[in-house]
């Protein structure tokens, strides 16, 4: 008896497995919820607060998601993943977009069969030291003891960083960002080091913030962005275009505030096009025309998503730097919705 | 008997497998074993049609890449540039030295506390008795978590040392410093080295090898001095004095090759940023050292009372008669017996140890679980072909492990004729 019920459990775990890679998007409109993979806590990125609500710019897209598909934007389930579970998660169907301030790197792409949406914030990886140490620059690490976030790029940029410029250091691994942080306070290593982004929010959640700071030299490039299973490219598709409405909105002018005014329908063809007045986008997409609409509305363009997450008035304070619009010298760069 | 088998054989009908005794048992066994082999050809069938729906397939090659990430400590040579293979390899490594020297120091604390329990000292039995209860009972996981916190926030930075009114200072002769780091200790050095031999498989330390080979040819010297000490025994009835001998055979020729080496000891100094030279073990390698040894020699106490308890009181009585001390007792009489019942649960208790070692991961030990099967998996995704390998290599040591103890087993097992 037990080795029948033992049984059935393993064929349903497997079949549930065999589904989820069927259509992705009939899935998650089947199930009424969006299943979304974000880190368990990195302030403005997402962030649950104390009523239990995700806040963030990763926990924004997703919502963006939902509201274009689901038609809800609280239609999402976020599910914590750590840097080693989370290709586990989004590869077994148990999520159906990782938005987990990922890098955007080859092997992930092509050999973890993974498509990427694009870039939702352009980073590099830095160092953060107590003042104390009276290190100016990266170059004055060597012989470091260096706390770092287990499963991530990172380990592998510090590795080549610190071999290129035949310096020597003591890794310590830590599974979570908690752990990072409490080890970093303690003492037990000199440096953490991770995304830029990622330092200046685990700076802001300090007592002491302006002990801390965080070293000019940034040694990789780090493009984060969301992502989903390869092989689904109506999912995917879905994916890269709510990433592309939300930093189109920004360029276009389109906010929360006025997109219910001109979605009735402006002079310019292309807010047309993406409002769902000209044209049928959205049917393209395997949606209804006012997808990007509900996206808009729900979260804010990318520039509103970024000021209310990461922005210089929030306690992180990230200037908006190479992740402006191209129009204002940065690198963000919206694809013509046509 | 004898009228069973002058009965006509009656001619086999297929129904028989299951009406007749004599082959229900085999038939239903049969079966058994097939639907078992049925089973699991389904779920390998499943896993396959899975990973193929999924893109992957099945290939150890990533063992053969660029890990490029560090590991420390690493006890043969390794660098970012190694293969995943080899960081495996480094990590099995640590997993086996932190198991081995768990497994002693359990042993010892086990031991102590298991005879101490049996104490007739009532302060010293109960002080067993609490240490017993408090570390069977709470998970190893917790014990390990609090001593890497413990050495992380209690103990000094390095930066404490400096200046010139360090808060804090090396002990034992200022060879030892004790860091939130871990903790520094000095190493033997040789001034006037031998080198080293390299091969694919990392460098032996010449050193080392002669001052095994002097310890080995010590041993065997002094074999043959209690040898001859026992046939002068046998024959003239007097036992020569061979204690001088075997401490000049001992003492003499590893303090001529120590010297002629130019042995001395390096001591750990700050330098940067931290300490260097020295040997510096590490937080996470105490934190889980120590978090297993406690909590498992709970457990091997409880095994040493039980199998002390079962030998019978006349056996102790029968040694006091004979007017042997209680420690000469407790050595020579009731230990080695207790010992038969000790070691099977012994082995089980080793076991655990070796597997409760990929705890570390939640101190960050590098040890076999956080490299092939965290790091590597995480670089290049071959989740299932790493896990696999994982376990078995875990399945192996076990093996091995249970398969020594069974030997040491059967040689300290009553001898039954």
């Amino acid at each position: 008896m037990k080795m029948t019920i033992a049984l059935a459990t393993l064929a349903a775990a497997t079949l549930t497995a065999g589904i989820a890679s069927a259509g992705t998007m009939a899935d998650v409109q089947a199930r009424g919820k969006l299943n979304c993979g974000v880190t368990g806590g990195q302030a403005g990125f997402s962030a649950p607060d104390a009523s239990g609500a995700w806040h963030g710019m990763d926990v924004d897209y997703c919502r963006a998601v939902a509201a274009a598909v689901l038609k809800d934007p609280n239609a999402v389930t976020f599910v914590p993943t750590t840097g080693q579970t989370r290709f586990t998660a989004l590869a077994s169907g148990e999520i159906d977009i990782l938005s987990r301030t990922t890098t955007w790197t080859f092997s992930r792409d092509v050999d973890l069969k993974f498509t990427f949406a694009g870039v939702n914030y352009y980073d590099g990886q830095a160092f953060m030291v107590p003042k104390s140490l009276g290190a100016k620059s990266a170059r004055d690490l060597n012989g470091a003891t260096v706390c770092i976030q287990t499963g991530t790029t990172t380990e592998l940029n510090l590795a080549e960083y610190f071999r290129k410029n035949n310096m020597k250091y003591d890794p310590v691994p830590v599974e979570n960002n908690g752990d990072v942080q409490q080890k970093y306070l303690a003492g037990a290593c000199d440096v953490i080091t991770s995304d830029g982004s990622d330092l200046a929010s685990t700076r802001s959640s300090f007592k002491d913030p302006q002990d801390h700071i965080i070293l000019p030299d940034v040694i990789s490039k780090e493009p984060l962005g969301p992502l989903v299973r390869q092989g689904d490219d109506q999912w995917a598709d879905v994916a890269r275009w709510t990433l592309n409405a939300l930093l189109a909105a920004e360029e276009l002018g389109i906010t929360s505030e006025n997109v219910e005014k001109l979605s009735a329908g402006t002079d310019n063809p292309e807010v047309n096009r993406l409002l769902g007045k000209e044209d049928k986008l959205g049917e393209m997409l395997g949606l209804d025309p006012a997808w990007a609409k509900r996206a808009i509305a729900s979260v804010g363009n990318y520039g509103e998503i970024f000021a209310r997450n990461v922005g210089d008035k929030t306690p992180i304070g990230l200037a908006r730097g190479q992740n402006a619009l191209w129009t204002q010298g940065g690198l963000m760069y919206p694809l013509p919705f046509r | 008997m004898a009228m069973k088998s002058a009965a006509p054989r009656e001619p086999f009908h297929l129904s028989m497998l299951f009406n007749d005794t004599r082959y229900r048992a085999r038939s239903i066994q049969v079966i058994a074993f097939i639907m078992l082999v049925l089973a699991a050809a389904w779920l390998v069938d499943n896993t396959v049609h899975n990973l193929a729906a999924l893109g992957k397939n099945f290939s150890f090659g990533f063992l053969w890449s660029t890990a490029g990430y560090d590991i420390s400590p690493h006890a043969i040579e390794y660098s970012s540039t190694s293969s995943h293979a080899r960081a495996a390899v480094v990590g099995l490594l640590n997993t086996l030295i932190v198991a081995a020297m768990a497994c002693v120091t359990a042993t010892v604390l086990g031991v102590l506390a298991g005879v101490l329990r049996l104490s007739n000292n009532w302060i010293v039995a109960r002080l067993m008795t609490v240490y017993v209860e408090s570390f069977r009972n709470v998970p190893a996981l917790l014990w390990i978590v609090v001593v890497a916190a413990i050495m992380s926030q209690a103990m000094p930075t390095p930066s404490a040392f400096r200046g010139d009114n360090p808060t804090a200072s090396m002990i034992l002769w200022d060879s030892v410093a004790v860091t939130n780091r871990g903790i520094y200790l000095p190493v033997p050095d040789f001034s006037r080295s031998l080198g080293q031999l390299n091969s694919a498989f990392g460098a032996l330390d010449l050193n080392y090898a002669a001052v095994l080979c002097v310890l080995a040819i010590s041993v065997l010297a002094r074999r043959s001095l209690v040898e001859r000490a026992q046939r002068v025994q046998s024959a003239s009835g007097e036992r020569p004095a061979t204690w001088w001998k075997s401490l000049l055979v001992f003492a003499l020729p590893m303090i001529t090759l120590l010297y002629a080496l130019g042995f001395h000891l390096e001591y750990p100094a700050l330098k940067g940023l931290n300490f260097s030279g020295g040997l510096l073990l590490r937080n996470s390698f105490i934190a889980l050292w120590i978090g297993l040894s406690v909590y498992s020699g709970a457990f091997i106490a409880e095994n040493v009372r039980s199998g002390i308890l079962a030998i019978s009181r006349g056996q102790t009585e029968a040694a006091h008669a004979l007017g042997l001390s209680p420690r000469r007792t407790m050595r020579l009489v009731i230990l080695p017996q207790a010992l038969r019942i000790i070691v099977p649960p012994l082995i089980s208790q080793y076991l655990d140890i070796t597997k409760n070692t990929s705890l570390g991961l939640a101190v960050g030990y590098m040890d076999l679980r956080s490299t092939l099967g965290g790091i590597t998996i995480n670089q290049t995704g071959r989740e299932l072909e790493a896990m696999l390998l994982m376990m078995l290599i875990y399945v192996s040591i076990s093996l091995i492990i249970s398969g020594i103890m069974n030997v040491y087993n059967s040689r300290v097992r009553l001898q039954e004729r």
